[in-house]
C-alpha cells in the first residue's frame, strides 16, 4: 500500500513544484465544477481563464486588480514568516483607504502635487494604526493576534459604513452611501493610456522590491525568518519577540493602508461602503501560495486576479455568480497546503506486513 | 425597567447566545483533542446555507439542521484530511478553510437570497414556561435552545465524567503517551474535528433558518471567529462558555435594542453595531493579560501535527 515516509530534508524541488502542482489541481477542480454545473468545461475555461487576458486592455485590468493583491500579500508574508498572523489587512486596507480620503476631501479642490503623496502616507499611516491595536494587545496583553485583527475588520467596515452615511456622504450625491469624487490632484495618474491602470501598479512593484530586499538582504528580516522557522533559537539569539510582532504588524498594516489608498484614488475614485471587497483575505491567499517572496508573491497576485476576473466573466458569460471566483481561490489554496506535504514527506510503496 | 422588557430582552438574549454556544463547544471538543480549527465562519457559513436550501426545497426545517450539521461535518472533514493525514499547517489550514466556506456559501446561496422561509414555532414547556419574568423567556424557546443546554450538560458528563472523555483529553495533552498506550491518536483527533464541523453547522442552521430565517451573504457576519474567541475567554471550560455566550448576547441584543428604542441618543447605529467586536477583543484581553491562566488551561499539544511513527 501507499505510504507517507519522511524525507531525511525538505526537498527543495517540491517548495516550487507544489504550487505548480496546486494550479494544475485547481484547473482539473475547476473544470469538475463546470461540468457539475451543467457548462461545457473546456468553453468555461476558455471564458474563465483565457477570455480575461485576451487583450491589451484585458491585461491592464488584470494588473489593476493584481496591485493591492501584492501589496497586501507582501506586507502579510512579512509577519507570516515571523508567525504573526496578522489576518486582518482587510480592515488595515480599509482604514488607509479612509486616511487617504480624509486627506482628499481636507485637500478637495487644491491643486498641488503634495496631495498625492500625503495620501499615499496617510493611507500607510491609517493601515498601520489599525494593525498597531493587535500589536499592542498581543505584545502587552498577550491578546490572540488573529482574533483581535480580525474582529477590527468588521470595526472597520461599519466605520467606514458610518461615514460614507454620515459626515463623509456625498451632499449631491442622492444619498448614495459614498463620498464627493475626489479632485484631479487626488487621483492616481495613470501608467497607461486608454486603461484604468494607474500608478499604484509602480508603488506595488517598488514595495516589492523593498520587501524582498527586508525579507532576504537585511538583519532584520533575517531575525523574522529565524524566529517563524526556529523560535529556540531566536529566543538563545536574544531577539526580542515583541519587536518582530510589531514590525510584522506595522509593515502589513501600512502595506494594505497603501493599497487601501490605491483603490480609492485609483479605480474608485472615491470612498464608498464597498471599498472593502475582499482584497485583504484574498491576499492571505496570495501570500502562501507566493511561498512568502517577493517574485512568488508577484505571480500569485497575478493569477488570483485572474481568479477574480475570470469569475466577473463567468458571471457574465456563463449567468454564474461571480463569488465563483473565491470557490476557485480556496480550492487553490487547499490544494496548495495539500501538496505542501510532499516537502516533507514522499510517497512510498510498501508492502503490508504479512 | 419593566417587567415585558425583562423578558422580552432575557429571550433576545438566549436566542442570541444560542449559536455561539453550540459552535463554541464544538470547537472546544475539537481543541481538547489538540487541534485548532480556525475555520469555525466557514463551516458556519456553509451549514447556514446548506439548511436553507434543503429547508426551502422540502419545507421541513429538521431536515435542513440535518443538512446544516452534514455540511459543517463535510468541511471539516476537508480540514482533518489536510491537518491530520497531510500534516498541513492547522492555522493556514483553518484559515483556507474559513475563507473557502464564506466564498462557497456565497456561490451556492445566491439563487436562495431575497426568500424569507416561514417562521419555526417555538415549543412551550408546560407549567415552567409560566414562571413570571423568566418563565417565557427560557420555556418559551426554539428547540434548538433547548438542544444547546442538553449539549452542554451532555459534554460535561462527557469530557469529565467517562471514559471516551478522558481518552479525548489524554489525546489533546500528549497524544505520544495517548499513542503509547494503544489509543488511535488520528482517528480519536478525526471524529473531534468532525463534531466540531457538526456543531458549527448546527449553529449556522439556527441562523438560517430559526434566527432571521433567511439566506444572505455575509450572515454569520464573524460569529465562527467569536465562537473562537469565547473557547479562549472560556479558558476550555464549558461552563465558562455558556456563560460567555450569553454574555455577547447580551451585547448584542443591548445595541439592538438602544437602536430600537427610538432612545434619541446621539450615537450612530453603524458604531453602535460594531459594539459585539469591540467586547470580544476587550474579553479577550482580560483573560490573555494573565498568561498562566491560558497556559494551564489551554491543551498542551492545541495547533501541533502529530504522527505516530509506524
Amino acid at each position: 500500500m501507499l505510504e507517507l515516509e519522511a524525507r531525511t530534508e525538505p526537498s527543495r524541488l517540491m517548495s516550487w513544484a507544489s504550487p505548480l502542482l496546486a494550479v494544475a489541481l485547481m484547473l482539473a477542480g475547476g473544470m469538475l465544477v463546470f461540468s457539475a454545473l451543467g457548462k461545457d468545461p473546456v468553453e468555461g475555461f476558455r471564458i474563465f481563464f483565457l477570455n480575461p487576458v485576451k487583450d491589451l486592455y484585458g491585461v491592464s485590468e488584470l494588473l489593476l486588480k493584481a496591485t493591492p493583491l501584492m501589496l497586501c500579500a507582501i506586507g502579510l508574508a512579512i509577519g507570516f514568516r515571523a508567525n504573526v498572523w496578522n489576518i486582518g489587512a482587510e480592515g488595515q486596507f480599509m482604514l488607509g483607504a479612509v486616511a487617504a480620503t480624509g486627506v482628499a476631501l481636507h485637500f478637495d479642490g487644491a491643486d498641488s502635487a503634495f496631495v498625492l503623496p500625503a495620501m499615499v502616507l496617510a493611507g500607510a499611516l491609517g493601515g498601520a494604526a489599525w494593525a498597531a491595536i493587535p500589536a499592542l494587545l498581543r505584545t502587552r496583553f498577550n491578546a490572540n493576534e488573529i482574533l483581535v485583527s480580525l474582529m477590527l475588520v468588521y470595526v472597520a467596515q461599519l466605520f467606514v459604513s458610518w461615514l460614507v452615511f454620515g459626515p463623509w456622504k456625498d451632499p449631491d450625491g442622492f444619498n448614495f452611501p459614498q463620498t464627493r469624487m475626489f479632485g484631479e490632484a487626488a487621483l492616481m495618474p495613470m501608467v497607461l493610456e486608454g486603461t484604468r491602470l494607474h500608478a499604484g501598479f509602480v508603488i506595488a512593484l517598488g514595495v516589492l522590491v523593498a520587501g524582498y530586499a527586508f525579507m532576504n538582504r537585511s538583519f532584520a528580516g533575517f531575525r523574522m525568518r529565524v524566529a517563524g522557522e526556529a523560535p529556540e533559537a531566536a529566543r538563545y539569539a536574544g531577539f526580542s519577540a515583541a519587536r518582530m510582532i510589531w514590525v510584522g504588524l506595522l509593515l502589513g498594516g501600512a502595506a494594505a493602508g497603501v493599497a487601501g489608498m490605491g483603490e480609492v484614488a485609483g479605480p474608485m475614485g472615491q470612498l464608498t461602503d464597498k471599498v472593502g471587497s475582499g482584497y485583504g483575505f484574498a491576499a492571505i491567499i496570495v501570500a502562501f501560495v507566493g511561498r512568502l517572496n517577493a517574485f512568488g508573491i508577484l505571480l500569485a497576485s497575478l493569477l488570483m486576479a485572474l481568479l477574480y476576473i475570470g469569475g466577473e466573466q463567468a458571471q457574465q458569460y456563463l449567468n454564474l455568480p461571480s463569488s465563483i471566483s473565491m470557490v476557485f481561490q480556496g480550492m487553490l489554496l487547499f490544494f496548495l497546503l495539500g501538496s505542501d506535504v510532499f516537502i516533507n514527506y514522499r510517497l512510498r510503496l510498501r508492502r503490508r506486513a504479512v | 425597567m419593566d417587567a415585558g422588557l425583562f423578558t422580552s430582552m432575557l429571550f433576545s438574549t438566549v436566542v442570541a447566545g444560542t449559536p455561539l454556544i453550540i459552535v463554541a463547544l464544538g470547537l472546544l471538543v475539537s481543541e481538547k483533542a489538540g487541534v485548532l480549527n480556525l475555520g469555525a465562519e466557514g463551516m458556519m457559513a456553509m451549514g447556514a446555507v446548506a439548511a436553507f436550501a434543503v429547508t426551502h426545497h422540502s419545507g421541513n426545517p429538521w431536515l435542513g439542521v440535518a443538512a446544516g450539521m452534514g455540511a459543517g461535518a463535510a468541511m471539516a472533514l476537508l480540514f482533518g484530511v489536510l491537518t491530520l493525514t497531510l500534516m498541513a499547517n492547522q492555522v493556514a489550514s483553518g484559515l483556507a478553510l474559513a475563507i473557502f466556506g464564506v466564498g462557497l456559501s456565497a456561490f451556492i446561496g445566491k439563487p436562495y437570497e431575497a426568500i424569507a422561509l416561514q417562521a419555526v414555532p417555538p415549543i412551550r414547556i408546560p407549567f415552567i414556561a409560566d414562571i413570571p419574568l423568566i418563565g417565557e423567556a427560557l420555556y418559551n424557546q426554539q428547540a434548538l435552545v433547548y438542544f444547546s443546554w442538553a449539549l452542554f450538560w451532555g459534554l460535561l458528563w462527557f469530557l469529565y465524567r467517562s471514559r471516551a472523555g478522558l481518552v479525548l483529553r489524554a489525546v489533546g495533552e500528549s497524544p505520544a503517551s495517548a499513542h503509547a498506550i494503544g489509543y488511535p491518536v488520528i482517528r480519536i483527533r478525526y471524529l473531534a474535528v468532525i463534531f466540531g464541523g457538526a456543531m458549527a453547522g448546527i449553529g449556522g442552521a439556527f441562523l438560517s433558518v430559526f434566527y432571521t430565517p433567511m439566506w444572505a451573504e455575509g450572515l454569520v457576519a464573524g460569529r465562527g471567529w467569536i465562537a473562537l474567541a469565547l473557547v479562549v475567554f472560556a479558558t476550555w471550560r464549558p461552563l465558562r462558555v455558556l456563560v460567555g455566550a450569553y454574555l455577547f448576547g447580551g451585547v448584542m441584543i443591548t445595541q439592538l435594542f438602544i437602536q430600537g428604542s427610538g432612545l434619541q441618543i446621539d450615537f450612530p447605529s453603524q458604531l453602535l453595531s460594531s459594539l459585539p467586536y469591540w467586547a470580544t477583543i476587550v474579553v479577550l484581553v482580560a483573560i490573555s493579560r494573565n498568561a498562566n491562566a491560558i497556559r494551564l488551561n489551554s491543551p498542551v499539544s492545541l495547533g501541533k501535527p502529530y504522527r505516530p511513527d509506524a
